[in-house]
């Protein structure tokens, strides 16, 4: 075979194997690398066999889970290659090693269009391929009309358009500003009468694509689509290559009736008639076969068409058939069907009024809640969580309740959540309600958030009637040996507010539930003391006739606690000691909490944004979708409803000061525009543009401020295609003579490259090109920049300067007064920030070349962002720390809009460009994005911030940020400064881009001058860029 | 997007073949394949073919020694890649004549030729195996 022309990577291949262990295996993979990096430094020796083989390698290490971060360039020169193994391979391991923000990717664009618009088919295929497997925005632009004529070409072979089509799929759906797709409803109408099934199954991609966009344009391909599926269900013109286990392509029936699922009906009664009889074939015409592969096949079928009868909203007829089809397979035997009829049955429950035909499959469905494979259990929980209404809750709830305690830990929270959510939701009276929620705290205390505990305290504190069961309740729980925390904190606050009802039952005297609140103590964390300490007080309060005794011991706990160093603890400590020496006093304003007024629970709230998260999920997209823009424009116009109260404030008995630590972090940020001296007051709220530009102002490069500092100011004007003009001007030159120097390349584009990467050019011009690399560490970084004189002749009166903002301390070493010719000299700089500030050190740079004096202010990119550190973030430790940090200064939300509309994946690129680790998973709505990052200072030392996105996919141009953090001033800058990301984006969002893209070509009337024209092609030129790199 | 990756792992856990079609970074791809691998290897046979893990699916099937898992959005019909899977061993087989994970191992270049031949950017391109094969067979015939 192929692969005894390679030997050396079968050996390599077997010696992996061979490995005992993973330290050999690394051992054995160092030394590879090893090797191949040596062969690579001196390339000239290699053939391009060598080449390939040690590409092969590099991938195949890449794939074991190692670093391979050197040979891209040969692997991306392989695809220039002339012969086909060698482009094959470099087109492949291109595609598995790089991503479309690779900077090498560029170096092929001119090979691969070659070979796009070429006559060699083969070569053309593995160019697509390539293509729509990593093309980017560049790909997008310079190939987008290439590849959609050859979709349409009548001369092209079928092997050739169906790559084209998944191609031009990835181009617009990762570009979609630059692939035009209006009017393609005809072109997209002529592909879906294709007779060969390969064409025809990527095109269904591509249309769906399309389709899910936008399906008013496609109403006339409609049509098209039930034919296909007609003509596959009645196996009409199927060649045998296409039939699988006797069943005409099931991809290509399932691809097509999904995409009839994003029309929202059927009007033409023709159309209707003849889907609805394919449809009613497949849902009786499939039976349960020996053959595993046919039995699947069919059933993929199967489930596509229940879902696209679901979705169309058929008669009840139809429905109640589908119905019956799930429950006969949610009783069956084999596992996949079992689960799939679960996951359908809560899709149906969503998309029709057919929840009383499904509950009486519910003993069925509890039962799977027992079955001994997770997958099912967790579909059996969400089906009856789904299926609960008032009717059922009871049962469901107890049911629940019950496998709670033997649940595995992976679903536990999930289970308790739910169960939580459908006890407020549907309970039949409160006692109940309150009793299944202390059960939950008491099975299940880690998964119990504080919002449902609260919600317990409101409506017992609501209701009078409820007040002694729920006292009895709590003290009875609180007589078990081990209690949850969370159990005491609850316990202990009913006990202190209403524990004094239970006064005549025995065991209930003021001191005995003194003392089985008190013996918790030793055992609870900080957060719980001051609650103690409440209830304490009030016990003490409602202690008639007075107990001396009792009074002694409660006063030596708050004196013990007065020196407490949480000044939370510490304050009602002393607060209540005073009081409760006034005696009578006392009981005016230790009286019993008033009423909560009704707000909506923080518990439903969530389960809400739930469902519309478990609806996205189901097969009616574009109703959900609908659901999802309304949710996010209702809670744009009232944000204030999302904050959830502050939790100590809401329970504290007393007004607890807590404003205090509000006035200290203003009084912080005024010292800190003291300190800064040319800073405006920072104020919290959210600044307008012209604040930012007053922030800046003074550190602004001189000559036009909106220039110089990139903010949106200036962006409209680059966009305008004058990208060099203002950069241009930044330069001033302090000769007397005006002189013609300009830089090379754009400033502003290479400051924004840097923010982003840690080496590259800072500023050149044609005498000097100054260089930088960086190290950043904890809240530490050190700075190289390499200057180096261009020329023949020494550059001298060299002079730096560093103008730091208040926030940075930076220290640079001697720079010498002259560079000598064509000599780099190297100037270290250390940096420490000091605290969160997005404002930016500027570097002033002078030298004189001959008679020229050139001075040029340049922004450092010792940024916001440097000072970063991703730290990935688990559920576990994610969910409380976000729901601790409960709304403002320290969690601050705000909807931005005026966003540049990316893709959702994009967004996340370029969030962890800027080192803030995307935790997917985190948020269970797909369209919102989740990360966590760790911010080093001095004064804030390490400090976790926790970053949500939410996007709304139908308007892409406007999304909600909320920040949480353990530092106002942090939380703060964090937030302005992914704003500045996702509205201010630089030109080139990743790595140095070109200056050209946003508008497709600059109009001539804004054309750069002649003199600069020149620029653009040099930042386009990677090979240039690449030069340029240290 | 349909599928997000394709992965075959032995029953040590071993990698044999990866394919991502959204980018990853190495880190997070060894902790996914971590993951999943221990959550999927260690389930009983008679336990259902899906495995939700974070915001993917994996629909999994086993092979003698070698597990094929492949990562797909939750809207995905489960069973449609099942089978898919299979049709990919099938061809697999059709070309090397009663696959084993060696085949796979030692000519991992033409199983990712294959798998490149039916999926792109995580949709299915072809579904024939004699179009699939086609360009695997000219590999053979010009090196």
């Amino acid at each position: 075979m192929a692969m005894h022309g390679m030997r050396g990577l079968s050996v390599f291949i077997s010696d992996i194997r061979n490995c005992s262990n993973k330290e050999q295996e690394r051992l054995r993979v160092d030394k590879e690398l090893g090797n191949i990096r040596t062969r690579f430094k001196n390339e000239k020796g290699l053939t391009p066999y060598e080449k390939k083989k040690y590409v092969w390698k590099m991938l195949y290490v890449h794939m074991l889970g190692y670093d391979v971060d050197f040979g891209h360039m040969e692997a991306v020169s392989l695809i220039s290659a002339p012969k086909y193994p060698e482009k094959q391979v470099g087109y492949i391991v291109t595609s598995c090693l790089l991503n479309e923000n690779h900077d090498f990717l560029r170096l092929a664009i001119n090979t691969v269009r070659n070979d796009i618009i070429g006559r060699n088919e083969t070569f053309q295929c593995l160019a697509l391929t390539m293509v729509g497997n990593i093309g980017g925005r560049e790909f997008a632009e310079s190939l987008a009309p290439d590849v959609q004529k050859l979709l349409l070409s009548s001369s092209c072979r079928p092997l050739v358009r169906k790559k084209a089509a998944l191609c031009l799929l990835r181009l617009y759906r990762k570009n979609p500003d630059v692939v035009n797709v209006d009017g393609w409803a005809d072109r997209m109408a002529q592909l879906l009468d294709e007779r060969d099934l390969g064409v025809l199954t990527s095109s269904m991609s591509l249309f769906v694509a399309l389709v899910s966009n936008n399906h008013e344009a496609y109403w006339t391909c409609l049509p098209k689509c039930v034919k296909i599926l007609e003509r596959l269900a009645r196996n009409q013109d199927v060649p045998q290559e296409y039939t699988y286990y006797g069943i005409p392509s099931p991809w290509l029936q399932v691809k097509t009736m999904r995409a009839l699922q994003y029309f929202p009906t059927i009007e033409d009664p023709n159309t209707r008639r003849v889907l609805f009889e394919v449809l009613q074939r497949i849902l009786m015409g499939t039976d349960v076969v020996k053959n595993v592969n046919k039995n699947n096949a069919s059933h993929a079928v199967l489930f596509e068409a229940l879902a696209l009868v679901m979705h169309l909203d058929a008669e009840k007829e139809m429905m109640s058939q589908c119905v019956a089809l799930l429950g006969k397979f949610i009783a069956v035997r084999e596992p996949n069907i079992r689960y799939l009829g679960l996951e359908n049955m809560t899709r149906m429950l969503m998309v029709t009024d057919v929840q009383d035909i499904i509950k009486r499959y519910q003993a069925q469905i509890i039962a799977s809640l027992k079955d001994p494979d997770i997958s099912i259990r967790r579909r059996a929980l969400d089906l009856l969580y789904g299926m609960c209404d008032v009717s059922n809750a009871k049962d469901i709830v107890e049911e629940l309740l019950q496998y709670l305690s033997t649940a595995d830990f992976a679903m536990r929270e999930e289970l308790s959540l739910k169960a939580a959510i459908l006890a407020e939701k549907f309970a039949p009276d409160l006692s109940w309600y309150v009793n299944v929620i202390l059960q939950l705290i008491d099975k299940a205390g880690d998964f119990i958030s504080d919002d449902i505990w609260f919600r317990v305290v409101q409506f017992v504190t609501n209701n009078e009637d409820l007040q002694p069961y729920a006292a009895a309740k709590a003290r009875e729980y609180l007589d078990k040996p081990a209690v949850h925390e969370t159990m005491v904190k609850v316990s202990a606050y009913i006990l202190g507010e209403f524990g004094h009802l239970l006064a005549r039952r025995p065991g209930c005297s003021p001191k005995e539930i003194f003392n089985v609140i008190h013996e918790k103590h030793p055992t609870v964390s900080t957060s719980t003391i001051p609650i103690l300490l409440s209830a304490y007080a009030k016990i003490l309060m409602h202690t008639h006739p007075p107990d001396p005794e009792l009074r002694n011991q409660i006063w030596a706990i708050f004196n013990k606690y007065e020196s407490c160093i949480d000044v939370e603890i510490q304050q009602r400590a002393a607060e209540y000691f005073a009081m409760s020496r006034k005696g009578d006093a006392l009981m005016d304003i230790l009286a019993e909490m008033p009423k909560f007024p009704e707000r909506q629970s923080a518990l439903i709230k969530k389960a809400e944004d739930a469902e519309i998260d478990a609806a996205e999920q189901s097969a009616i997209k574009l109703r959900a979708q609908q659901q999802m823009s309304n949710a996010l424009v209702v809670t744009n116009q009232s944000p204030a409803n999302e904050t959830p109260p502050p939790p100590v404030n809401q329970l504290g008995l007393v007004k607890m000061p807590s404003i205090s630590s509000n006035l200290d972090h203003s009084s912080a940020d005024q010292t800190l525009s003291v300190a800064n001296g040319t800073l405006t007051t920072v104020d919290p709220q959210p600044p307008s543009a012209d604040l930012l530009a007053d922030i800046l102002g003074p550190l602004a490069i001189e000559g036009p401020p909106g220039a110089a500092v990139q903010s949106e100011h200036n962006v409209v004007s680059e966009m305008e295609g004058v990208p060099n003009v203002a950069d241009g001007a930044a330069i001033v030159p302090v000769g007397e003579e005006t002189n013609s120097l300009q830089p090379i390349g754009n400033i502003a584009e290479r400051f924004h490259a840097l923010c982003l990467k840690d080496s590259g050019v800072l500023y050149e011009d044609p005498y000097i090109q100054i260089g930088i690399k960086a190290e950043w560490r904890a809240h530490h970084g050190r700075l190289v920049l390499f200057l180096g004189n261009k020329n023949t002749s020494p550059l001298v009166s060299v002079q730096a300067l560093i103008l730091p903002p208040a926030h940075l301390k930076v220290e640079l070493s001697l720079v010498p007064e002259t560079i000598p010719p064509r000599a780099q000299v190297q100037c270290p700089l250390e940096v420490v920030n000091l605290r969160p500030s997005r404002d930016v050190a500027v570097l002033d740079f002078s030298y004189k070349f001959g008679t020229n004096m050139v001075n040029v202010k340049l922004r450092l990119p010792a940024v916001l962002n440097k000072f970063l550190q991703p730290i990935p973030v688990s559920a576990e430790e994610f969910f409380p720390q976000w729901r601790s940090l409960s709304g403002p200064p320290l969690k601050l939300q705000e909807v931005v809009r005026g966003v540049r509309p990316l893709p959702l994946l994009e967004m996340a690129n370029q969030l962890n460009c800027c080192r803030l680790m995307i935790c997917p998973g985190l948020d269970p709505n797909p369209n919102n994005l989740v990360a966590s990052t760790t911010f080093y200072s001095e004064s804030t030392r390490a400090m976790l911030c926790l970053v949500r996105i939410e996007t709304d996919p139908a308007d892409r141009t406007q999304l909600r940020v909320t920040i949480a953090s353990g530092d106002p001033t942090l939380t703060f800058e964090l937030k302005e400064f992914i704003k500045e990301q996702l509205i201010d984006i630089p030109v080139a969002p990743h790595g140095p881009g070109p200056a050209t893209p946003l508008t497709p070509a600059p109009t001539p009337a804004a054309a750069p001058p002649a003199s600069l024209a020149v620029q653009p092609t040099a930042a386009n030129d990677p090979g240039a860029l690449l030069a340029g790199l240290l | 997007m349909g599928i997000r990756f394709v992965l075959m792992v032995n029953k040590q856990g071993q990698t044999r073949l990866a394919q991502y079609y959204e980018w990853l970074t190495l880190e997070e791809r060894r902790a996914l394949e971590g993951e999943i691998v221990r959550k999927c290897l260690a389930r009983a046979e008679q336990q259902c073919s899906f495995v939700e893990h974070r915001n993917y699916k994996i629909v999994y099937r086993r092979y003698a020694s070698l597990f094929f898992l492949v990562g797909v959005d939750n809207d995905e019909n489960e069973l449609a890649i099942l089978e898919f899977i299979h049709l990919l061993v099938e061809t697999m087989d059709r070309h090397f004549g009663n696959v084993c994970e060696l085949d796979i191992m030692f000519h991992l270049e033409k199983a990712h030729f294959m798998l490149e031949e039916m999926v792109m950017n995580g949709c299915i391109v072809e579904t024939s195996k004699s179009s699939i094969l086609t360009p695997v067979q000219l590999m053979d015939k010009t090196s």
